[in-house]
C-alpha cells in the first residue's frame, strides 16, 4: 500500500505539468519550460536573452545525449527545444533526437517527436530519410492516432524520392472506415501530387472516388486536388461540371448536416472552393457556363445575410460570373454586388470591392465610372492598402487622356510610401504608362526623371534599358526624335548643374549615356561644359565604379567634337592606374581615341541611325594574332568552365580575389555598340507585355461581345446626374435595359455630402481621371488599340537579332503591328471613332466647366452604329475559321517529295492572318523529326518576304531554308521545313513561332502561334543486343521506378503490355525472359533510355535508366498514358 | 495554399510559428520581424489584408491578420485562398483555442505551445485547410487529450 502511495506522489508533479486543463498555466510554471519562460520575461536586453538561451541549449544538449535520459524526459526537453527554435536559436544537435523520439516513443512522445521533426526539418534534409521507416510503421499501426500523425507529417514534408515507398499505404487509407483518416490521406496524396505529379498519375480515378465519398469532409478535401488539376488542365475535367454544380446546389439548399453550418451559412468554405472550381471550368466555354448559371443565381440570392462569410461567398460568386461566359442578367446582379462592396463602410469589403473592380474593369469600365466618386475618396483613404489597391485600379483604366493625373497620383503615393518592393512595383508601372501614353516630350522626360530618382537603385534594370532604347531607336518622326533627345539633354544638364550627388547611380548612368550620345544636338553648349560636369560627377565620392565607367565612355564620345584635350587627358591619366580593370580599360580607350580623331570617327560614328551592328562573335579577325602567339609558345585558350574544372581538380590556387575585376555588367558591352547600350536585354519587359496583352485581347473577344452591348458613351455626365438625382435617368440603350434603372438603389446614391467646394474639387478630379474611359477605352483597355493610342511607337525589333543565322533583312523597321485580328479591329474602331472624337472632347469641356449638358441623342446614334460594326466583325470572323478545315486536307499534296513516304501527323492549323493561313504537321524521319509549316495564301495579291521563326527552349530548331520566302503567289502554297532535335526532354514541347510578312503597303504584319509536340514523336526504337543492354544499364545514373497497370486480360500479360508500348511509343523490345522484359529506346543516338519491366503482384514494375536526367520521368508519363488508353 | 502562420504579441515576440514552405532559420526570423513591422503599424480600423513583405514573396502573397488583445494572428497565403474565408478561419481557430483553454490568453499560448500546435494541425495540414468545423476540431483534439489522461493513469494504479 505504501508503495502505491509513494509512486503516486512521485508521479504527481509530472502529471500536473502535463495537465491541459484550464488554468494550468500557473501550474506549469513549475516545469522547466515554465522557468525558462519566466527567465526570459525577466530579461531586459536581447543580449541577455541570447546568453540565457545558449546556456539552456547547452544543458539540453548535455541531457539529450546522455544515455540515461528517458523518453519521457526527452519529450519535455524537445518542447523546450521547440521553444528555443521559435525564438530563432538553432538547435541542430536535437534534430536526430527528435527523429529518435518519433521512432521509439509511445504515442504521446511520438507526437512531440513528429511535431519537432516537422518544425525543424525540411523536405530536402538528409536526416528525413531516417524517418521513412517510422512513418511506414505508423501508417500500418492499428492505433488511429498514430496513423493520423504519420499522415500529418507526410503532408507537411516528405522526401520526394521516398514517396513510392509509402504511396500504396497512403492509397489504402482512402478506403479506411474512419473519415478523418480518409480525409488526411486525400490531402497527403494532394501533397504528393504537388511535389511529384508523375508518382500519383495512376490514382486519378481514386480521386474521383474521394469526390463521391459519403462524408462531406472527405469530399471537400478532394476539392483541393481538383482545384489544382483543373487549373492545370480544365479540358479534362469538363465532364465533372455537372457534379460540382449538383454538390453546390445541395450545399446551398442546406442539405448538409447542421454541423457544417458556420454562423448559419451552410459550409461556406466548401461553397467558396466550389465556386472557384466552377469559374475555372466555365472560363471561355459557353456550354459549360450555361450549366452553372442557375446555381450562381441561387448562390447570389441565398447569400444575403449580413455576415463576413457570406461576403466571402458573394465575392467568389461575382468573380466566377465575370470569369465564365457572360450572361447579362447575372452580370447585372454581380455589378450590383460589387457596388455594395465598394460603397460598404466596412473597410475589408471596400478593399475587396476595389479588387473586384480591378478584376472586371477590363470587361466593364462602365462599373468604374459608376463608382468614380468612391474611387476618388479611396485615393485619400487613411489606409495605405486601400490607396494602393485604388492605384492598381487606376493603372488599369489609364489612357492617353487621363495619364497625367493618374501618374501624378501614383508619384504622390510613392513619395509617402516607404516600402521598397511597393515602390519598385509602382515605379515600373509609372514607367510603363509614361512610355505608352505620354502626351508630350517634356512630360515624358520629367516623369522618367522622377521615376529614376524615386526608384533609386531598387529599379528593375529593364526600365533604364528600355528608356534608353526608346531614345536611341526613336519613333517614326525624325524631327520628333530630335526634340525628345534635345529635351532630355537640357533636362540632364540642368540636373547635373544642381546637386548630382543625390541622384541614384542608375539614373546617373542613363544621364551619362544620353549626354555622351546626344549633347551635340544642343549647339549652344560647348562639349567642354558637359565634360566639366562629367568630371565633377567623377569626383563625387559616392559615385560607384560602374557609373564611373559610364562617365568615361560618355567622355570618349564627347571628345570627338574636337574639344580641348586637357580634361580627358587628365582624367584618363588618373584612371589608367585604377585598381578596377574595367575603369582602366575605359581610361585607355579615352586616352587613345581622344588623341586620334580619325580612329574615333571610325569606332564611334556620330549621328548614324540604328544600323544594327554586325558583330563577329567568333572574333575571327584575331586569328592571325592568336596563331602568332601560339607559335611564340603561348598556352592555348581555355574556356572558363574548363578552367574552373581544372582549378577544382588541382585545388591548389584560388582565383577568387580577381573575380571582381571581371564584371559582366551592362557597361562591359556597350562600347562596341555605340547606338544601343541596351541591346543586351533582347526583349524589354514592356514590349513583352504588349504582345501578351494583345494575345489576351484576341482570346477574350468572344466574352466581350456579351458585355459590350451595355456600354454607353455617357461618360461622366450621365453618371453625375444619376448620382445627384438619386433616381437615375440614364438614357436607355436601344438594345438593352441598363442595370441600375428602376432599381432605385439607395447604395448608388450614397454619395457622401461633404462641403460643396471639396465636392467640386473631387468631381473635377473625377472628370480628369475617368475621361475617355467610356468611349474608345472600351477597346483600348483590352489592349487592342494600344497601337494607335501609343505615342512612342517602338520600331519593330530586328528579326535578325533573335535569329542570328538569318541574313540581313531589308525590311527591318517598318512600323510594328501585332496580330492581324487585332489590327483589324483597331482599324475599324479607328474608322468609327474618328468622327466622334471631336464630339467627345466637347463633352469633356463642358464637364470641366461644371455644366451639365448631354447631347445624348447624337451619342445614341453613334453607339448603335458602333454596335453594328462590332457584331458584323464578330460574325465575320467565325465562318472564316470554319472554312479552314476543309482546306487543310488538300495540303497533304504539298508534302515535299522526299518526306511523302514517311509517317506524318495530322495537319493542324496554326494561325491565320487576313492573307495567310499557316498549318503544320511533323514527319518522323529515322534520325530526326521534321516540322513542316504550310503557308497558304488566301489573298488575291502576292505576298512578299514571308518569314517564319520557330523557337523552343527544349528543342534545337534548325531551318532548312534560312532566307525568307521572297514571294508567295496569290492562293499559292509554300512549305518550310525545320529539323527538330531534343536538347532537354520534356513531356510536351511547346514551339512558339512568329510569322511576319509584308503586305502591299510595305508594312510588315506579324502573327504569333504555338504548336505542341509530344515527346513520343521523338522516340525511336534503339536496337540492342542483350549484352549491349547490360553494359549500358550499368553505365547510366538517372533512374526512376514505378508500377504501371498490366494488361491482365491478355493471355500473356507481359508480352501484351510490352507490345502496346512498342506499338504506341516505338520502343524496341530487346528480350523477354519469363516474367521480365527489357526494352530500349532513344531520342537521338546519344540520348538512350532503357526500361526494365517485371511482373509483380499484378502490376508491371518498370525501372527506367538513362544518362539524361529528365528523360525517365517524361517517358514514364507517356508509358502510363499509353497503357491507360489501351 | 497557406505558406505560413505566425502568432506574435504586441511587442513582436513570437508565440507560435508554423511555416509550410521551407525558409532557413534566420530567414524565418527576418520574416517574423518584417511581418510584425508591417502589421503593428496599422490601426485597428484599417483593413485586415496586406501585401506580403518583400521576404515572403511580395505581391503574390497576402498577409491576412487579426488582432486580439495582445496577440496578432497572421496567415500568409497565396492567391488561391479567399481573403474573407481565411479571415473567418482565423476566427474559428481562435474560438477553438478559447474552447480548449477556456478563456484563452497569451500565457496559455506560451506555456502550451505544443498543444496549440496540435490544435492547429487539425485545422491546417501541410498548408491546406483540413477542417473548418469547430466541433469537429475539438472532437479530434479531445481524442488526443483522452490519450494523455489514460497514459498517466497506470502510474497511479501501479
Amino acid at each position: 500500500m505504501s508503495d502505491v502511495v509513494e509512486k503516486t506522489l512521485t508521479a504527481l508533479p509530472s502529471l500536473l505539468s502535463l495537465d491541459s486543463q484550464p488554468g494550468s498555466a500557473k501550474l506549469s510554471t513549475n516545469s522547466k519550460l515554465g522557468s525558462l519562460i519566466r527567465g526570459i520575461t525577466e530579461l531586459t536586453s536581447k543580449h541577455e536573452e541570447e546568453k540565457l538561451i545558449q546556456r539552456e541549449l547547452s544543458s539540453i544538449k548535455e541531457q539529450v545525449s546522455s544515455p540515461n535520459t528517458t523518453m519521457r524526459q526527452m519529450k519535455e526537453l524537445m518542447v523546450r527545444t521547440i521553444y528555443c527554435e521559435m525564438l530563432g536559436y538553432e538547435a541542430t544537435f536535437s534534430y536526430i533526437h527528435a527523429i529518435k523520439l518519433a521512432q521509439q516513443g509511445n504515442v504521446l512522445e511520438k507526437r512531440v517527436g513528429y511535431l519537432a521533426v516537422s518544425l525543424f526539418l525540411n523536405e530536402s534534409h538528409e536526416l528525413l530519410l531516417l524517418l521513412v521507416n517510422t512513418v511506414l510503421k505508423d501508417l500500418q499501426s492499428t492505433n488511429l492516432i498514430e496513423v493520423c500523425m504519420a499522415l500529418t507529417v507526410v503532408s507537411q514534408m516528405f522526401p520526394k524520392d521516398m514517396i513510392p515507398a509509402i504511396l500504396p499505404l497512403v492509397e489504402e487509407k482512402l478506403n479506411h472506415s474512419k473519415e478523418i483518416i480518409r480525409r488526411k490521406a486525400v490531402l497527403a496524396l494532394y501533397k504528393f501530387y504537388l511535389i511529384a505529379p508523375n508518382q500519383v498519375q495512376h490514382i486519378h480515378n481514386r480521386f474521383r472516388k474521394a469526390l463521391c465519398d459519403k462524408d462531406p469532409g472527405v469530399m471537400s478535401a478532394s476539392l483541393h486536388i481538383y482545384l489544382q488539376l483543373i487549373q492545370e488542365n480544365p479540358e479534362s475535367y469538363k465532364d465533372l461540371t455537372a457534379s460540382f454544380v449538383t454538390i453546390l446546389k445541395q450545399v446551398v439548399a442546406g442539405k448538409l448536416p447542421m454541423d457544417f453550418n458556420y454562423h448559419s451559412v451552410p459550409a461556406p468554405w466548401l461553397q467558396i472552393q466550389l465556386l472557384r472550381i466552377l469559374s475555372l471550368l466555365g472560363k471561355s466555354d459557353q456550354s459549360t457556363s450555361e450549366v452553372m448559371y442557375e446555381i450562381l443565381d441561387e448562390s447570389l440570392r441565398r447569400a444575403e445575410m449580413n455576415h463576413n462569410i457570406t461576403y466571402a461567398i458573394l465575392y467568389e460568386c461575382v468573380k466566377c460570373i465575370y470569369t465564365i461566359h457572360p450572361k447579362s442578367e447575372l452580370l447585372e446582379k454581380a455589378a450590383k454586388v460589387i457596388g455594395n462592396f465598394v460603397l460598404s463602410q466596412r473597410i475589408n469589403l471596400k478593399y475587396l470591392g476595389l479588387k473586384a473592380l480591378t478584376y472586371v474593369v477590363h470587361q466593364d469600365p462602365r462599373l468604374a465610372l459608376q463608382h468614380q466618386m468612391t474611387i476618388i475618396e479611396c485615393l485619400d483613404h487613411p489606409d495605405v492598402i486601400i490607396k494602393r489597391e485604388t492605384l492598381e485600379l487606376l493603372f488599369r483604366i489609364t489612357n492617353d487622356q487621363n495619364v497625367t493625373v493618374i501618374v501624378e497620383k501614383m508619384l504622390d503615393f510613392m513619395s509617402i510610401n516607404k516600402e521598397d518592393h511597393t515602390t519598385a512595383d509602382l515605379v515600373g508601372k509609372v514607367a510603363e504608362l509614361a512610355e505608352k501614353y505620354a502626351p508630350d516630350n517634356e512630360w515624358f522626360v520629367e516623369t522618367m526623371n522622377t521615376v529614376f530618382s524615386v526608384g533609386g537603385d531598387t529599379l528593375q534594370p529593364d526600365i533604364p534599358n528600355s528608356f534608353l532604347k526608346l531614345l536611341s531607336e526613336g519613333f517614326d518622326d525624325e524631327e520628333e526624335n530630335k526634340k525628345l533627345r534635345l529635351f532630355a539633354v537640357n533636362s540632364y544638364i540642368s540636373l547635373l548643374q544642381g546637386e548630382p550627388s543625390k541622384l541614384p547611380q542608375r539614373f546617373l548612368q542613363a544621364i551619362c549615356w544620353v549626354l555622351g550620345e546626344y549633347s551635340h544636338l544642343r549647339e549652344d553648349v560647348e562639349p567642354d561644359l558637359v565634360l566639366r560636369l562629367l568630371v565633377k560627377l567623377l569626383n563625387i565620392k559616392s559615385t560607384s565604379s560602374e557609373t564611373k565607367s559610364w562617365i568615361l565612355m560618355a567622355m570618349t564620345k564627347l571628345c570627338s567634337g574636337g574639344a580641348p584635350l586637357s580634361v580627358p587627358l587628365e582624367v584618363s591619366e588618373t584612371y589608367s592606374s585604377s585598381m578596377d580593370t574595367m575603369l582602366r580599360q575605359r581610361a585607355q580607350e579615352l586616352q587613345y581615341l581622344s588623341q586620334n580623331p580619325e580612329l574615333q570617327a571610325r569606332v564611334l560614328p556620330r549621328g548614324v541611325s540604328q544600323e544594327p551592328m554586325e558583330v563577329d562573335s567568333s572574333l575571327s579577325f584575331l586569328d592571325g594574332f592568336v596563331s602568332e602567339a601560339l607559335a611564340a609558345g603561348a598556352a592555348p585558350y581555355k574556356p572558363p568552365h574548363q578552367r574552373q574544372e581544372e582549378l577544382s581538380r588541382s585545388k591548389a590556387l584560388s582565383l577568387e580575389p580577381y573575380g571582381l575585376s571581371l564584371p559582366i555588367s551592362m557597361s562591359s558591352c556597350s562600347i562596341a555598340d555605340r547606338q544601343s547600350p541596351t541591346l543586351l536585354s533582347v526583349s524589354s519587359g514592356l514590349s513583352g507585355d504588349r504582345t501578351d496583352h494583345s494575345h489576351k485581347g484576341g482570346s477574350t473577344t468572344l466574352k466581350l461581345d456579351g458585355v459590350r452591348r451595355v456600354w454607353g458613351k455617357e461618360g461622366y455626365l450621365a453618371q453625375r446626374e444619376s448620382a445627384e438625382e438619386t433616381a437615375p435617368v440614364e438614357a436607355p440603350s436601344p438594345l438593352q435595359p441598363l442595370v441600375q434603372q428602376g432599381d432605385g438603389d439607395a447604395s448608388y446614391s450614397q454619395t457622401p455630402t461633404p462641403i460643396p467646394e471639396c465636392e467640386q474639387e473631387k468631381q473635377q478630379l473625377a472628370s480628369s481621371l475617368f475621361v475617355g474611359l467610356a468611349s474608345q477605352s472600351s477597346v483600348c483597355l483590352m489592349g487592342k488599340s494600344e497601337q494607335t493610342s501609343q505615342r512612342f511607337r517602338r520600331k519593330l525589333k530586328d528579326p535578325a537579332a533573335s535569329f542570328p543565322s538569318s541574313t540581313q533583312n531589308p525590311l527591318v523597321s517598318p512600323p510594328s503591328s501585332v496580330g492581324h485580328l487585332l489590327l483589324d479591329s483597331s482599324i475599324s474602331s479607328d474608322l468609327i471613332s474618328s468622327p466622334e472624337q471631336t464630339h467627345l472632347s466637347s463633352v469633356d469641356l463642358t464637364v470641366a466647366n461644371g455644366e451639365v449638358e448631354l447631347p445624348d441623342r447624337d451619342m445614341k446614334g453613334i453607339k448603335s452604329t458602333l454596335l453594328r460594326e462590332d457584331s458584323a466583325l464578330a460574325a465575320g470572323s467565325s465562318p472564316h475559321e470554319e472554312l479552314d478545315r476543309p482546306k487543310d486536307s488538300c495540303l497533304t499534296s504539298h508534302l515535299p517529295a522526299e518526306l511523302s513516304g514517311l509517317p506524318h501527323s495530322e495537319i493542324t492549323p496554326l494561325c491565320t492572318s487576313p492573307s495567310l493561313d499557316l498549318s503544320s504537321c511533323h514527319v518522323q524521319k529515322d534520325d530526326s523529326l521534321v516540322l513542316l509549316v504550310f503557308m497558304k495564301s488566301s489573298s488575291d495579291y502576292d505576298i512578299q518576304q514571308i518569314q517564319v521563326q520557330v523557337t523552343c527552349e527544349e528543342l534545337e530548331v534548325s531551318c532548312v531554308c534560312d532566307s525568307p520566302v521572297e514571294e508567295l503567289k496569290s492562293h499559292g502554297v509554300v512549305v518550310c521545313q525545320y529539323f527538330l532535335t531534343v536538347k532537354s526532354p520534356s513531356v510536351y514541347f511547346v514551339l512558339s513561332g512568329m510569322m511576319s510578312h509584308q503586305i502591299p503597303d510595305n508594312s510588315l504584319q506579324e502573327t504569333q502561334f504555338s504548336h505542341r509536340i509530344p515527346l513520343t514523336s521523338f522516340l525511336r526504337p534503339l536496337r540492342l543486343s542483350t549484352e549491349e543492354y547490360g553494359t549500358m544499364w550499368l553505365a547510366f545514373s538517372h533512374d526512376t521506378k514505378q508500377n504501371l497497370p498490366l494488361m491482365m486480360d491478355a493471355e500473356e500479360p507481359l508480352t501484351a503490355t510490352l507490345k502496346v508500348l512498342k506499338d504506341k511509343l516505338q520502343l524496341h523490345v530487346v528480350e523477354i525472359i519469363g516474367n521480365e522484359g527489357i526494352v530500349a529506346c532513344c531520342l537521338r543516338q546519344d540520348q538512350p533510355c532503357l526500361l526494365h519491366c517485371r511482373v509483380h503482384a499484378g502490376m508491371l514494375a518498370v525501372w527506367l535508366r538513362s544518362p539524361i536526367p529528365e528523360l525517365p520521368d517524361c517517358l514514364l508519363y507517356h508509358c502510363q498514358r499509353a497503357l491507360q488508353e489501351s | 495554399m497557406i505558406k505560413a502562420i505566425l502568432i506574435f504579441n504586441n511587442h513582436g515576440k513570437p508565440r507560435l510559428i508554423r511555416f509550410y514552405q521551407y525558409f532557413a532559420e534566420d530567414m524565418q526570423q527576418q520574416i517574423i520581424r518584417e511581418t510584425f513591422h508591417l502589421v503593428s503599424k496599422r490601426d485597428d480600423n484599417v483593413c485586415n489584408f496586406l501585401e506580403g513583405g518583400s521576404l515572403i514573396g511580395g505581391s503574390d502573397y497576402k498577409l491576412i491578420y487579426r488582432h486580439y488583445a495582445t496577440l496578432y494572428f497572421v496567415f500568409c497565403v497565396d492567391s488561391s485562398e479567399s481573403e474573407l474565408g481565411i479571415l473567418d478561419l482565423i476566427q474559428v481557430f481562435v474560438e477553438t483555442l478559447d474552447k480548449c483553454f477556456e478563456n484563452v490568453c497569451e500565457l496559455d499560448l506560451i506555456f502550451h505551445m505544443d498543444k496549440v500546435h496540435y490544435i492547429l494541425q487539425e485545422v491546417v495540414m501541410g498548408g491546406m485547410v483540413l477542417e473548418t468545423n469547430m466541433n469537429e476540431i475539438i472532437a479530434q483534439v479531445e481524442v488526443q487529450n483522452r490519450l494523455e489522461k489514460s497514459e498517466s493513469l497506470p502510474f497511479i494504479l501501479h
